[in-house]
C-alpha cells in the first residue's frame, strides 16, 4: 500500500521535473513541476473524438493500457514492505501485464489506418521486443542471486556485502534507468518534444487519441516512469529503514531520476533510428554483466 | 548570333535573337556542356498569338548572361524537349508545359508545377493528381502534409517507402498559388509593385525586393547610388545572418538538441530586431525601395549593430563548438540526405546547394550587385553535400556575413536628401537582375511594351531548381531522417508556389 501511495505521488511531479531540469537547463525559468498533471487534469474534462475508421479496440485500448500500469505497480514493494499483490513469479507476471497493454496500444494504433501510427507502432514494438531479454536477465540474476521469484523477495533479501555486490547494484540501476527511458520513449532513443510525425515512435502511436483516453495515456507513462523510479529505489532500500529514512530515500531518487532523464535530453541529440535498435542491445550486454557478476559472488564458476 | 549581357543590363528586346527551335534547343544545351555555366530562367510568354520563349543561361567565368529566344506558332506541335539533353531545364519545361500546353515529345515527367490559375489545362486540378506509384506489397506510402507540421508553409510529401527506408520522394506544391507574376502587371504604382515584391517570400524580403528594385532602377536606366547600394548590401547580410543562425535552431530542434535548439533561437532574435530599429520592421519590409531610401543607415544604428554583434559573437561561436563537437549531432548529420556533385550538376542546383556538393554557384562572387562589385566576395564552398554541409556552411557564411559588415560600416555613405525622382520604364525592353539571397540565386525578369509597361514578370527563387534535390537527397535514407534533411535545405513554399 505504502509503495502504490509513493508511485502515485512520485508521478504527480516526475514529469514536472524533467521539463523544469531541460527548462532551467536551456535558460528559461519554465513551468511549475504540476503543470503536466494539470493538463491532465484538463484532459480528462474533455471528451474524446473517434474517428469513423477506427473500431472497439481503439476505444478500449487507453483504459486496458492504464490498468495493465496500475496492476503492474501493484507489484512492486517498498523496502521490506510487500505490494498490494505478491506471489512467486510475479516478475515475470510484471513484465507480460505490462506487455498486454503496450500489446493493446500496438493494435490501436494500427487500427486507426494512418500509416503514421502504423510506422510508430512498428517501431515501438521492435524497441519493446528488445528491451525484453535485458530485463528478463537482469530480474533472473536477482532471483539466482537471492533465490526468490517474486519482487518483495527479492528486495527484502537483497543486500549488499562484497565490491562486486556493489558493481552489480551499479549496473542494474543504469540498466533500470535506459529501460525506463526506451519503454516511457524518452530521449535519446524518441524525442517526445517533435512535432514531425515521421520521427516519432511513441507520440505518433496516440496522434488519433483526444480527451480522456489522451489523459489517461498521459498518465499512465507519468505512472510508469515513478514505477520505474521505485523498482530502482528498492535496490537501495536495504531493509531495515525505517519509514522516515526510506520514504525520503524514496522520494530522492525519484527526483534524482528525474534530473537525470531532464539532463541527458538537454545536452544531446536523440540517436538515428537505425542506432537505436544497437543501443537497445547494449542493455542486454550490460544484463549478462549482472548476471557474470552474480554468478561470481554465488562462487558458481567453476 | 548571341547577346551576352552583364547583371541588371537593359536591352531592347529587338536585340534578343530569335532562333529557329532546333537551334535554340542546341545552342543552349550545348552552353551547359560546360559546369561553369547554368540555365538562370527559361520562360515563355503569349504575343501576337504565338508564344516566345526567353532563354537566359548564365556563364560564371566572364560575368555575362546569355540570352536567345525562340517563336512557337501555336499548332498542335510535339517539340523534343531541352530536358532529354540536360535535367536542369526539366522545372522550366514543365512550367511551359503546364501554362502554355506545349507539348514534348521526350521530358522525362511533364508533372504541373503550381497549378496556375490561368494554366493551359483547367481539367487538371491538385485534388485529381494521380501521385507517382509502385505496386507491391512490401512497400508502403506515407502522405505528409498539405496541412503543416510546425509553422513551415504548405507543401505535400508522398514517400513510397520500403520499411523505414525511402524509396522514392514526390513532392507536391501548388497550395498556395498567388498569381504574384501575373499581380505584377495588374499592379500599376511603383509602391504595390515593391510590396508585391516584399511578399513573393517572407524570409527573403530583402533577397526578392533588391532583385526587383535593380531591376526596375535598371530599367528605368536609374543609378543607385553608394547610400542605396550600401542599404540593399546592409540588409540581404542581416538576413543571411538571421535566417542562417534560425535554421541553425531548427536544425538542432529537429534532432532533438535542446541546447543548440534555445541558444541559435535565441541569437536569432536581437539580429532581426534590429531591422526593426532601422525600418520598423523585423523582417525589413518597406527598407528597400526603387530610387529611395527612407531609412538612411546613420552612425548611431552602426554603434547599434557593434553591439548587436559584440554580443551575439562570442555566444554564437561558443554554441556553434558545442554543436561542431557533440558525437550525438554528428552522428545524426554526417552522411544523411547526401546531394552528389554529379546530381547536383545535372539538376543545375543553386545556392547553398550546390555550394555545399562542391560547386561555385554564387552570385555574390561571379555576377556581382550593389557593393558586392568592391567586395571580392569568395564563396564558401563544402564538398560532400549531406547535412553537416549544408550546417557548416551556414556558419561559414553567418562568420564571413558578419566580417562584411563590420568592414562596410566603417565607411557609411553619407545620407541624400532630395534624390531625382525614378522616371518611367524604358520601351520594348528586355532586363535580367540576379541577387544571391541567403537561399541562393534569386532571378527576376521583366519584358515591357511599346508604352513602357509590363507585360511579363518572371520571379524564380532558388528553391526552384533545389526541391528536386531534396527528393533526390532522401532516397535510400530512413524515414525517420526526412525532418533533417528538409530543414537542412529549408527550401521556400512560397517562392515556388508564387
Amino acid at each position: 500500500m505504502v509503495s502504490l501511495l509513493l508511485i502515485v505521488t512520485a508521478s504527480l511531479f516526475f514529469t514536472g521535473i524533467i521539463i523544469r531540469t531541460k527548462s532551467i537547463l536551456s535558460g528559461r525559468k519554465g513551468p511549475g513541476i504540476f503543470q503536466p498533471m494539470k493538463d491532465i487534469w484538463r484532459l480528462f474534462r474533455k471528451g474524446s473524438v473517434f474517428s469513423e475508421t477506427s473500431s472497439v479496440i481503439f476505444q478500449i485500448a487507453p483504459s486496458i493500457y492504464f490498468a495493465s500500469v496500475l496492476m503492474a505497480i501493484f507489484l512492486i514493494p517498498f523496502g521490506n514492505m510487500p505490494g498490494i499483490i505478491s506471489f512467486k513469479g510475479d516478475i515475470i507476471f510484471f513484465a507480460y501485464i505490462l506487455a498486454l497493454g503496450k500489446f493493446f496500444n500496438i493494435i490501436s494504433a494500427l487500427d486507426t489506418g494512418s500509416s503514421f501510427s502504423g510506422m510508430g507502432a512498428s517501431r515501438e514494438a521492435l524497441y519493446s521486443l528488445l528491451v525484453e531479454p535485458a530485463f528478463f536477465i537482469l530480474m533472473g540474476s536477482s532471483a539466482l542471486l537471492t533465490g526468490h521469484t517474486s519482487f518483495h523477495e527479492i528486495f527484502s533479501s537483497l543486500h549488499f556485502g562484497s565490491h562486486i555486490s556493489y558493481a552489480v547494484g551499479t549496473l542494474a540501476a543504469l540498466v533500470l534507468i535506459i529501460i525506463a527511458l526506451v519503454e516511457n520513449s524518452r530521449m535519446p532513443v524518441d524525442d517526445p518534444k517533435t512535432h514531425l510525425e515521421l520521427t516519432m515512435v511513441h507520440e505518433v502511436m496516440i496522434l488519433d487519441n483526444s480527451g480522456f483516453d489522451l489523459g489517461l495515456i498521459h498518465y499512465a507513462t507519468n505512472l510508469k516512469f515513478a514505477m520505474y523510479g521505485a523498482l530502482i529505489a528498492n535496490f537501495f532500500l536495504t531493509p531495515g529503514y525505517e519509514l522516515y529514512y526510506s520514504i525520503p530515500i524514496f522520494i530522492g531518487v525519484q527526483i534524482l531520476f528525474a534530473m537525470v532523464v531532464g539532463f541527458v535530453e538537454s545536452f544531446m541529440a536523440r540517436f538515428r533510428m537505425n542506432h537505436n535498435p544497437q543501443f537497445i542491445i547494449m542493455l542486454t550486454s550490460i544484463s549478462l554483466l549482472i548476471f557474470l557478476g552474480v554468478l561470481l559472488i554465488l562462487g558458481k564458476f567453476v | 548570333m548571341i547577346i551576352a549581357i552583364k547583371n541588371n543590363q537593359t536591352i531592347p528586346l529587338q536585340s534578343i535573337p530569335v532562333l529557329g527551335y532546333e537551334d535554340f534547343l542546341s545552342l543552349n544545351t550545348s552552353y551547359l556542356k560546360d559546369e561553369a555555366k547554368h540555365c538562370l530562367n527559361y520562360f515563355g510568354y503569349p504575343t501576337e498569338g504565338t508564344l516566345k520563349l526567353i532563354c537566359c543561361v548564365a556563364n560564371d567565368t566572364d560575368n555575362t548572361i546569355m540570352i536567345s529566344s525562340c517563336v512557337l506558332n501555336q499548332e498542335k506541335i510535339v517539340y523534343p524537349s531541352f530536358s532529354a539533353q540536360h535535367l536542369s531545364f526539366h522545372i522550366f519545361e514543365r512550367e511551359l508545359h503546364e501554362n502554355f500546353g506545349v507539348q514534348y515529345s521526350d521530358h522525362p515527367w511533364l508533372k504541373p508545377v503550381r497549378y496556375a490559375f490561368n494554366r493551359a489545362d483547367k481539367n487538371s486540378e491538385i485534388a485529381n493528381y494521380p501521385f507517382y506509384q509502385i505496386h507491391s506489397e512490401e512497400l508502403h506510402e506515407v502522405g505528409v502534409g498539405p496541412i503543416h507540421a510546425g509553422i513551415i508553409e504548405p507543401g505535400h510529401f508522398r514517400f513510397i517507402c520500403n520499411g523505414e527506408q525511402i524509396l522514392h520522394l514526390e513532392i507536391q506544391h501548388g497550395y498556395q498559388h498567388r498569381g504574384i507574376e501575373q499581380l505584377f502587371l495588374c499592379r500599376k504604382s511603383l509602391l504595390q509593385k515593391s510590396v508585391l515584391a516584399e511578399s513573393i517570400a517572407g524570409d527573403s524580403v530583402a533577397g526578392h525586393t533588391t532583385a526587383f528594385v535593380n531591376l526596375w532602377e535598371s530599367l528605368c536606366n536609374y543609378k543607385a547610388d553608394d547610400d542605396l547600394q550600401f542599404s540593399r548590401t546592409m540588409a540581404l547580410e542581416l538576413e543571411r545572418i538571421a535566417m542562417h543562425t534560425g535554421d541553425l535552431s531548427a536544425i538542432c530542434t529537429d534532432i532533438a538538441y535542446q541546447l543548440g535548439s534555445s541558444v541559435f533561437g535565441r541569437l536569432r532574435t536581437p539580429v532581426i530586431n534590429f531591422f526593426q530599429e532601422w525600418c520598423g520592421n523585423r523582417l525589413a519590409k518597406g527598407l528597400i525601395r526603387p530610387g529611395a531610401n527612407h531609412f538612411h543607415f546613420t552612425e548611431g544604428l552602426a554603434e547599434q549593430l557593434i553591439k548587436v554583434f559584440d554580443a551575439f559573437e562570442p555566444d554564437y561561436l561558443e554554441a556553434w563548438n558545442e554543436l561542431k563537437e557533440l558525437p550525438s549531432a554528428l552522428a545524426r548529420l554526417e552522411k544523411t540526405g547526401v546531394v552528389t556533385r554529379e546530381q547536383s550538376a545535372s539538376i543545375g542546383t543553386v545556392g547553398m546547394v550546390a555550394k555545399t556538393s562542391g560547386i561555385v554557384r554564387d552570385i555574390r562572387a561571379t555576377h556581382p550587385h550593389d557593393l558586392y562589385q568592391k567586395l571580392n566576395h569568395q564563396p564558401v564552398i563544402k564538398r560532400h553535400g549531406d547535412v553537416y554541409s549544408r550546417t557548416q556552411i551556414r556558419n561559414e557564411e553567418i562568420v564571413q556575413s558578419m566580417r562584411y559588415i563590420r568592414g562596410m560600416i566603417k565607411k557609411i555613405p553619407e545620407a541624400i536628401k532630395d534624390r531625382a525622382p525614378i522616371s518611367s520604364a524604358q520601351k520594348n525592353s528586355f532586363v535580367i537582375s540576379l541577387t544571391e539571397g541567403w537561399r541562393g540565386e534569386i532571378c527576376h525578369c521583366a519584358i515591357t511594351n511599346e508604352t513602357g509597361e509590363l507585360i511579363h514578370y518572371k520571379v524564380k527563387d532558388p528553391s526552384l531548381h533545389n526541391w528536386l534535390s531534396l527528393a533526390l537527397a532522401v532516397r535510400n535514407n530512413e524515414i525517420s531522417d526526412f525532418p533533417i534533411c528538409n530543414k537542412s535545405f529549408n527550401l521556400s513554399y512560397s517562392g515556388t508556389d508564387l
